[in-house]
């Protein structure tokens, strides 16, 4: 398929949706009886059918899933879920997963939180943000081979040089270059490196908008009492943003616990790095497991939820506050 | 996605609005002091250095890229456009995986945009049975990760003859349906925010919903819909997941992050077709983000931030 046939397939879907929904809202326009459900049929049906069918369906589809064998056609009761806490490979997946949740929104929103502060009301505001900032605009996919490079190794053998920023800069300090992705379990601190990197930029620029938002007169009365610099910060600026920060926390750990680019990427799940999102994509689409992908994705349903449902009432919180 | 919603408009507002009562206070206290200056210094070289090692890196020889890094280019300068004429029309064929992305993300931002403004505006707007319940259930389906949807889709898409060969309509349709969720909570509570009283004065003159919501609303909430299209299209454009389940790494749709990742992981690395690569695919984001970041931002601190 040439790509003229390509774009023409594509304007042909816009026109087609658009002439669909077109005569929907015309027709139902001129509804006579009843006409303010027809027209609310009308503006909701799209949406609610495509959630129905596309959402709300194969999830409960993948839960019944989760009981059953690779080809879903024999009933194993809690074996699936059995093999996900108990094989090896698969709590080394666990332990991953739990290392990534705990470790990215924590160091992403600190480096966040200290950069927004550091640049609140400097000149160079506006460009030192999009600085940090910029990353959130790159696909994980383009982010990690970024780093790809970072990290890169090349033997420590003479006349070869190291082309990976990191391992030169080993060699000039006079240490052995390393292979960043292979030994377990530190080749996961530095995946998790790539995600920090990306995230950071979100967390500073919710962060600094919240810091802004302080009212005048805290920081006045503070500073009257005498407090300044890293003291200020910790006395009145994290207790005034605690809102933001609470869901700039919980926000990165939903967003982390469904990575799975990175970890495809950088090492394809190989030397111990595999987290559940990418166990779910090398189950279910690779090997081709139904049973055990279905339940390692409602696992990961079910670690979302608590984070969501806090996420949700501290936005609450914020919005009342 | 799922998560951070900060919802309503006038709090966004005031997260952004920025300005401070009084600026006496406030004003020149930060960054006067060395040390500050000089940490905020060090994670921005830290911050920058990664892209500008790569950016430099796709533009040298591909001899001198595989045996030397990239400082060494200021002893040895030497530039050439041969990574990218080589990965965009060379074996790779870039620019095939190019317009893919393009032809999977503009109907993937519309179609969803459209039907998500239809029923925000529903939701905020209309009566009808079981109104507020329902939108309570759109609500709660923003913390389903869509993982737990991907194989029974998938199963949809081949049953019903969708998922052939050189269809975009599996991509389409996914990208849609995981939007809808955070879609039209965002923008019904922009709908939200739309003065009763000019909705009443045009139903007064006898304006149907169709021409409230065409002619009143769309205009007044165009910002917010802004905010969300660019969230969409950069999620989109940037998504692994979703293509490689739905379509693989077929040359007729897949778009281009699929294409880098099984570059990046075939043995061998070729450096210089995916230092190259990574900066085709960059460039299109980074330019949407760099000329709309005011919506941008403010769509963030609205909560659209995929998971």
């Amino acid at each position: 398929m040439d790509n003229y046939e390509k774009l023409g397939q594509m304007l042909l879907a816009i026109a087609l949706f658009v002439a669909l929904m077109g005569v929907i809202l015309l027709v139902t326009g001129r509804a006579r009886r009843r006409a303010d459900l027809w027209q609310s049929l009308a503006f909701v049906a799209p949406a609610l059918l495509l959630l129905i069918v596309g959402l709300v369906y194969p999830a409960i589809r993948t839960g019944y899933q989760s009981f059953f064998d690779r080809t879903s056609e024999n009933f194993v009761g809690l074996d699936n879920y059995d093999f996900v806490f108990t094989n090896e490979a698969m709590i080394t997946v666990l332990r991953n997963t739990a290392i990534w949740v705990f470790l990215t929104p924590l160091l992403s929103t600190f480096i966040g939180l200290v950069y927004a502060v550091l640049v609140d009301r400097s000149r160079v505001e506006a460009a030192a943000k999009a600085v940090i900032f910029l990353p959130m605009a790159i696909s994980l996919v383009g982010a990690s081979i970024i780093w790809k490079f970072v990290y890169e190794y090349r033997p420590d053998q003479q006349g070869i040089e190291q082309i990976g920023l990191l391992n030169q800069v080993l060699v000039w300090l006079g240490a052995e270059p390393r292979q960043f992705l292979i030994g377990e379990p530190w080749n996961t601190l530095f995946l998790i490196v790539i995600m920090v990197w990306v995230q950071a930029g979100f967390a500073m620029t919710v962060l600094a908008a919240a810091i802004k938002a302080i009212p005048a007169d805290i920081t006045e009365a503070a500073q009257l009492d005498g407090l300044t610099g890293v003291r200020m910060f910790r006395y009145i600026t994290v207790p005034s943003i605690r809102p933001a920060l609470v869901v700039v926390l919980t926000t990165i750990a939903i967003g982390t616990l469904k990575v799975f680019d990175i970890v495809r990427t950088m090492t394809g799940g190989q030397f111990g790095t595999s987290v559940i999102s990418y166990e779910f994509y090398t189950q279910g689409f690779r090997t081709l497991n139904t049973g055990i992908a279905s339940s390692l994705a409602v696992v990961l349903f079910v670690l979302v939820v608590p984070i969501v449902v806090y996420n949700v009432r501290q936005m609450r919180k914020a919005e009342y506050r | 996605m799922s998560g951070a919603v900060i919802p309503t408009p006038a709090v966004q507002e005031e997260l952004a609005g920025g300005e401070p009562a009084t600026i006496s206070g406030r004003a020149r206290k930060r960054l006067t002091s060395r040390w500050a200056s000089l940490a905020a210094l060090i994670i921005a070289v830290l911050w920058t250095i990664p892209t500008f090692g790569l950016l430099l890196t796709s533009f040298r020889p591909e001899q001198s890229l595989k045996t030397t890094g990239w400082w060494t280019w200021f002893t040895n300068p030497e530039l050439t456009l041969a990574n990218y004429d080589e990965v965009l029309y060379g074996g790779t064929a870039l620019s095939t995986y190019f317009i893919n992305s393009i032809v999977i993300t503009i109907p993937a931002v519309v179609i969803p945009v459209t039907i998500a403004c239809l029923a925000a505006y529903a939701f905020a707007w209309m009566r009808f049975p079981y109104r507020d319940t329902l939108f309570v259930a759109v609500f709660a389906l923003q913390i389903v990760p869509l993982q737990i949807a991907l194989i029974p889709l998938l199963r949809l898409y081949v049953d019903t003859g969708l998922h052939g060969a050189g269809s975009f309509w599996p991509l389409w349709i996914s990208h849609t349906i995981f939007a809808l969720p955070l879609a039209i909570f965002l923008l019904h509570n922009f709908f939200k925010e739309v003065p009763a009283e000019l909705v009443e004065a045009a139903r007064v003159d006898g304006a149907g919903h169709v021409t409230i919501f065409l002619r009143i609303m769309l205009p007044l909430v165009t910002p917010a819909i802004a905010a969300f299209s660019i969230f969409q299209f950069l999620w989109v454009w940037n998504d692994l997941l979703v293509a490689v389940t739905m379509v693989g790494g077929t040359r007729d749709v897949a778009p281009l992050t699929a294409r880098l990742a099984e570059l990046a992981g075939s043995q061998g690395t070729e450096w210089h077709l995916l230092t190259a690569g990574a900066f085709v695919s960059i460039v299109i984001p980074v330019i949407v983000f760099l000329s709309l970041q005011r919506y941008f931002v403010r769509g963030l601190l609205a909560g659209s931030v995929k998971g």
